[in-house]
C-alpha cells in the first residue's frame, strides 16, 4: 500500500526525514509515531505528493508518487495537519465543491455520498449552518467526511483526534475500526501512543526523522520471557526464587516464561500469590527505548539496557 | 476544475463587494456632473470626462478611465493574488491537490476565474456607465447621431460601439498584465496580502517612474504605460501605435509571469 526506500527530505542544512523505508501492507491499521518536529508531516506530505523528496522513492497503491498522483490519490482519502473548509460555505456545500473539483466523483451520486459520510461522521444534523459557525471538533470530522467522500482503498489519517472531546474520540475510532473492517487500510500519523495501541496493528516510530522502529504491534508486545508475580509474602518469594527473580516496584519479576508452574512451585512453597502472569511491554516502553537508542541495532537489547539503568 | 473555480468566485461575497465598489466611483461622478454641470475643461482631468457632459453615451469610457489608474488594478490584484495564497493561507490547498487536482490544472483554473473577474468588472463598470450616462448625462448626439472623437471630427453610432467594444478589450488585456504579477506572487507565498502588495508595489513604482524624465529609457517597459492609450482608439484615424505597443507589452507581461508562476508552483514545497 505504502512502500518507502531511502526517502529523504533536506532543507538547507536540516535533514527533516533521513532515508525512511516505511512498509505499509494491505489491511493494516499502520501507526506512525513520532513526537512534534520528529518529520511526520513531512514524511505525510511526501506521501501525497504536497512535499517533494530531496532523494528516495514513494510507491502508493503499487505506483510511484508523484508521478501517478492523478490516478494513485483519487483511491487515498487524507486529512493532513489539520482539516481545512471555506469559512463562508456550509460543510455539505464544502464536501460539493471538493468532490466536483477532480476527477472519481460521479455528479449522479454527489448528493448521497455527501449525506452518507455526514451521517458516518455526526454531521447529518448539522444543516445549512456556515463551517465558520463550527466547533474545532465540527471541523476535524467534516475533514474526515472529506476524506472518506470516494470510500478510499487507503487513509492517511494525520492526528485524526485533535480537538475531540473523549466521546468524539471514541466515535471516531470506532469509525476507525468499522472502515477498516470495510477494507480501508489507515496510515494513521499520531503522538498519542494509547490510540495508536488500542487501535493499530502495525507500528513506525519516527525520531529525529529516521525510523527507528516498523513493526508488528502484537510482536513488539510479545510477552519478554518473564513473568510478573504480587505476593503478600515478597520476602519469601525472593528467598524462594533467589538469583532468578528481580525487584520491582512491588512485584517481582521472574525470569522463565511458564507462569504455571511458577504459581504451583510458589504456592508448594507457602507463598501466598496474589496476581501472576507473562511481563509485556507497552508500547510507551517500546518506543522510549527505540527513540532513546536511535539508530542501535536491536531494539530489545536497547529496551533491555533502557529497563537496567531505570532499576 | 474550471467551473468549480468560477462557481467559487461567483459565490464569494467578496466578488461582488469589490465590483460593487468599483462602480460607486464613477456614479458618484456621474451624479456629481449632472447635478452641477461642472466638467472639467476639455484636455483635463480623467479621459471623455469632458465630453460626457454633452454626451452621455461616452460615459462608459469615462467609467473606465475614472476606474483604470487605480481602483480596477487594485481590485484585479487583490482577487489574483488570492488566488493561490489565499487557498494556502486557509489550508484547503493541500486538500485541493490530494483530491488530486494537478497544480498545472489548478493554476489554468485560477487563471480563468481571475479572468472572468477582470472580463465582469470591466463589463460591469462600462454597463452600470451605460445606463447612469443615458439617465443622468447629455443626449445631444443622439440626435445628429454623431460623436465628436477625440481629434475633433465625428464618428457613428456604430463606430463608438466597435470602438468602446475594442477599448474594452484593451482594458481587460491591461488588467490581465496585473493579474498574471499577483499571481505569480500568489504561488510565492502563503498570504495573499503579501501577494497583492507585491502586484500593488510594481504598479505604483511603474506610475511613480513614468513621471521622471530620468526614468524615460525605462519607460517603454512599465507595465502602466500604455493603459491610457485605449484613448487613442476615439481618434479619427485611430492612432494604433500605443495600442498595439500596450497590447504586446502586456502579453509579454502575461506570458513571462505565468510562466514563472506555473514554473514555481508546480515545482513547490506546499507546507501550508
Amino acid at each position: 500500500m505504502i512502500v518507502t526506500s531511502a526517502l529523504t527530505k533536506r532543507y538547507g542544512q536540516v535533514l527533516a526525514v533521513d532515508q525512511v523505508d516505511l512498509d505499509v501492507r494491505a489491511g493494516d491499521i499502520y501507526g506512525f509515531l513520532g513526537a512534534n518536529g520528529s518529520g511526520k508531516t513531512t514524511t505525510v506530505r511526501m506521501l501525497l505528493g504536497l512535499v517533494l523528496a530531496t532523494s528516495g522513492e514513494v510507491e502508493l497503491l503499487g505506483r510511484p508518487m508523484p508521478r501517478a498522483a492523478a490516478e494513485v490519490l483519487a483511491h487515498v482519502g487524507a486529512l493532513v495537519e489539520g482539516p481545512a473548509a471555506y469559512g463562508h460555505l456550509s460543510g455539505r456545500a464544502n464536501l460539493s465543491l471538493l468532490d466536483a473539483a477532480g476527477r472519481g466523483g460521479a455528479l449522479r451520486t454527489r448528493k448521497r455520498r455527501i449525506s452518507a459520510v455526514l451521517e458516518q461522521v455526526g454531521l447529518d444534523s448539522v444543516g445549512r449552518r456556515p463551517v465558520r459557525a463550527y466547533s474545532l471538533g465540527m471541523r476535524q470530522r467534516l475533514g474526515l467526511a472529506a476524506a472518506l467522500l470516494r470510500t478510499p482503498r487507503l487513509l492517511v489519517l494525520d492526528e485524526p483526534t485533535n480537538g475531540l472531546d473523549p466521546q468524539g474520540i471514541r466515535e471516531i475510532r470506532e469509525l476507525m475500526i468499522e472502515l477498516h473492517k470495510r477494507g480501508s487500510t489507515i496510515f494513521l500519523s499520531s503522538h498519542l501512543l494509547a490510540e495508536v495501541e488500542q487501535l493499530c496493528t502495525r507500528v513506525g516510530v519516527l525520531d529525529r526523522g529516521r525510523l527507528v522502529l516498523q513493526d508488528q504491534l502484537a510482536d513488539l508486545r510479545a510477552p519478554t520471557g518473564r513473568t510478573v508475580v504480587r505476593t503478600p509474602d515478597l520476602a519469601a518469594a525472593r528467598a524462594l526464587l533467589d538469583g532468578r527473580s528481580q525487584l520491582q516496584g512491588d512485584r517481582l519479576l521472574v525470569r522463565g516464561a511458564d507462569a504455571a508452574a511458577l504459581n504451583a512451585e510458589l504456592v508448594a512453597a507457602g507463598v501466598r500469590v496474589a496476581e501472576l502472569g507473562p511481563e509485556r511491554r507497552t508500547l510507551e516502553e517500546v518506543v522510549l527505548a527505540a527513540t532513546d537508542k536511535a539508530g542501535t541495532p536491536g531494539v530489545d537489547a536497547a529496551a533491555d539496557r533502557q529497563r537496567a539503568t531505570r532499576r | 476544475m474550471i467551473l468549480v473555480e468560477l462557481r467559487k468566485l461567483v459565490r464569494r461575497p467578496r466578488t461582488w463587494v469589490t465590483i460593487g465598489l468599483l462602480d460607486a466611483l464613477p456614479t458618484l461622478v456621474a451624479v456629481l456632473l449632472a447635478i452641477t454641470d461642472l466638467g472639467p475643461s476639455p484636455g483635463t482631468g480623467p479621459a471623455f470626462l469632458s465630453a460626457v457632459l454633452s454626451d452621455g453615451s461616452l460615459f462608459p469610457l469615462a467609467a473606465l478611465g475614472i476606474v483604470l489608474p487605480l481602483f480596477l488594478p487594485v481590485a484585479v490584484a487583490v482577487v489574483a493574488g488570492e488566488a493561490i495564497a489565499g487557498e494556502a493561507q486557509g489550508g484547503t490547498l493541500r486538500y485541493l491537490l490530494v483530491r488530486p487536482v494537478g497544480r498545472t490544472r489548478l493554476l489554468v483554473a485560477k487563471l480563468v476565474s481571475v479572468v472572468g473577474f477582470v472580463v465582469l468588472a470591466v463589463l460591469v463598470v462600462a454597463i452600470t456607465g451605460y445606463v447612469t450616462g443615458a439617465l443622468l448625462l447629455g443626449d445631444q448626439p443622439v440626435a445628429t447621431s454623431l460623436t465628436t472623437s477625440v481629434s475633433g471630427s465625428g464618428l457613428s453610432q456604430e463606430e463608438v460601439w466597435q470602438r468602446t467594444g475594442l477599448a474594452m478589450g484593451y482594458v481587460m488585456l491591461s488588467m490581465l498584465g496585473v493579474a498574471s504579477v499577483a499571481l505569480f506572487f500568489s504561488t510565492l507565498t502563503d498570504t495573499p496580502l503579501s501577494a497583492a502588495l507585491g502586484a500593488m508595489a510594481l504598479l505604483i513604482a511603474s506610475t511613480l517612474l513614468l513621471t521622471l524624465d530620468a526614468a524615460d529609457v525605462l519607460a517603454p517597459y512599465l507595465p502602466t504605460r500604455y493603459w491610457l492609450a485605449f484613448v487613442d482608439l476615439f481618434r479619427d484615424p485611430i492612432l494604433w501605435r500605443d495600442v498595439i505597443r500596450g497590447a504586446l507589452q502586456q502579453g509579454a507581461y502575461v506570458l513571462v509571469f505565468l510562466g514563472a508562476a506555473w514554473a514555481n508552483f508546480t515545482t513547490k514545497d506546499i507546507t501550508s
